[in-house]
């Protein structure tokens, strides 16, 4: 029985689990759910998260909510494939990546995401404008972040070693958007920062996924 | 050798930590860092956690930080004795238990910490509680406790009938609420508050929760 993906492709969080599950070459089907319609704060996908937010996943009977614990699972799931996320057979490896998912969660995405909210969702699905206080503040919460990454980024090619992990993988699609803000130069201003970017956002398995990032763009 | 754990024992993040290694009946050495003296922002602390919070901990030659990456490092490392937190044996509970960590880490803590710092570190800044701010979280976390009751009320724990590391990291930041004027969150809602009083009577947690007195006169 294949594994089902309730989200939708140009949403932060589905595409996250979207990456991983590229990455894994796990079979899956993704299920649209019509945020316009209100359909994730209606009682059908309240079963499945009682938070109403994209994605939820079914496999089987076991039905999961929130991206980090999805992704989570399928790299356990599909562990001892080729594709290694995790680092599973080393337990200090593999204490190193909980560390970084852990930053990514509690420093940058906080940090990140009212620059995404403020200048991609406020705009186009509020049609209202950017609260600039907002953003600023973030930025320069954000670039105190990207320090500390430039500076750990020059004793190892990734996050949690010289390995690609989940913990860089989890970065994608917010980093993503903010390219297509003015505030990607908080990227592009960090050289090995900006390295690791290109490099992560290179992987094939994104390359699936970078395509339905379509919030913002002209049609 | 000994785990260290770097932190203070009033400090809800240690504490979290601290209520995992008493549950693995782990034997470790909490090491101090005095934040008044702003140790944790300077070397060598910065070395073990370039975010300049606590805690951090090391394990031989392994240096971690981000407290629920160690308090989970901890029940993997210590899965096969002591009270069993993570559910490795089952793909499936483990998957749920992986859920309601990131409810925590997700749509708890964010309600919940900026409550707690507007009471208790606030003044220490020399200002008085922001009203707006505890009112706008305040209505956050009650609309989060409604899930939880819901959860509750067909489960005796978060990820299931078993006590897990998802409860657990609810532990020290609750136990601050519940010295706040905002406490009747928790207590008018039955299953949550029998749910509380479940957890925060567990042994572990009784051994910590003593020194969790930041506040409180004299300290």
């Amino acid at each position: 029985m294949t594994i089902k993906l309730y989200g939708v492709a140009m949403s932060t969080c589905t595409a996250k689990v979207l990456a991983c599950l590229h990455e894994y070459g796990a079979e899956f089907e993704l299920v649209p759910v019509n945020l316009q319609n209100g359909e994730h704060k209606q009682p059908a996908f309240l079963a499945k998260n009682p938070f109403g937010q994209i994605p939820a996943l079914e496999d089987g009977d076991l039905t999961l909510f929130e991206s980090r614990a999805i992704s989570t699972y399928v790299a356990e799931k599909f562990k001892g494939s080729s594709c290694d996320l995790l680092r599973s057979q080393n337990p200090k490896e593999a204490a190193v990546v909980k560390t970084w998912m852990e930053v990514e969660s509690q420093q940058f995405s906080p940090a990140i995401s009212p620059i995404f909210y403020q200048s991609i969702i406020v705009p186009i699905l509020y049609g209202g404008s950017p609260n600039q206080a907002i953003i600023d503040e973030s930025a320069a919460k954000l670039g105190k972040v990207l320090d500390v990454y430039d500076k750990k980024l020059s004793s190892s090619k990734y996050l949690a070693g010289d390995f690609y992990s989940l913990a860089d993988l989890h970065h994608l699609t917010y980093i993503y958007y903010l390219m297509k803000t003015p505030y990607g130069k908080l990227i592009n201003e960090r050289p090995r920062v900006k390295a690791w970017w290109e490099d992560i956002s290179s992987r094939p398995a994104f390359k699936k996924v970078a395509p339905g990032l379509t919030l913002g763009d002209k049609n | 050798m000994a785990l260290k754990l770097y932190g203070a024992a009033l400090s809800p993040c240690t504490s979290r930590v601290m209520t995992c290694l008493h549950e693995k009946e782990a034997d470790f050495e909490l090491v101090p860092v005095d934040l008044f003296a702003g140790e944790h922002k300077q070397l060598p602390f910065l070395a073990k956690n370039p975010f300049g919070q606590i805690p951090a901990l090391e394990d031989g030659d392994l240096s971690l930080f981000e407290s629920r990456a160690i308090a989970a490092y901890v029940a993997e490392k210590f899965k096969e004795t002591g009270n069993d937190l993570i559910r490795h044996q089952s793909l499936k509970e483990a998957a749920e238990v992986k859920v309601w960590m990131e409810v925590e880490s997700q749509q708890y803590h964010p309600a919940i910490s900026p409550i707690i710092f507007q009471f208790f570190a606030a003044p220490l800044q020399g200002y008085a509680p922001d009203q707006a701010i505890i009112d706008e979280n305040t209505e956050k976390l009650g609309k989060v406790l409604d899930v939880y009751e819901d959860k509750l009320g067909r489960t005796k724990y978060l990820a299931g009938d078993f006590y897990s590391l998802a409860d657990l990291f609810h532990l020290s930041f609750t136990y601050y609420f519940m010295k706040t004027p905002c406490a009747h969150l928790i207590n008018e809602r039955p299953h949550v508050k029998a749910w509380w009083e479940d957890i925060s009577s567990r042994p572990a947690f009784q051994k910590v929760a003593s020194a969790m007195n930041f506040g409180e006169k004299g300290n």
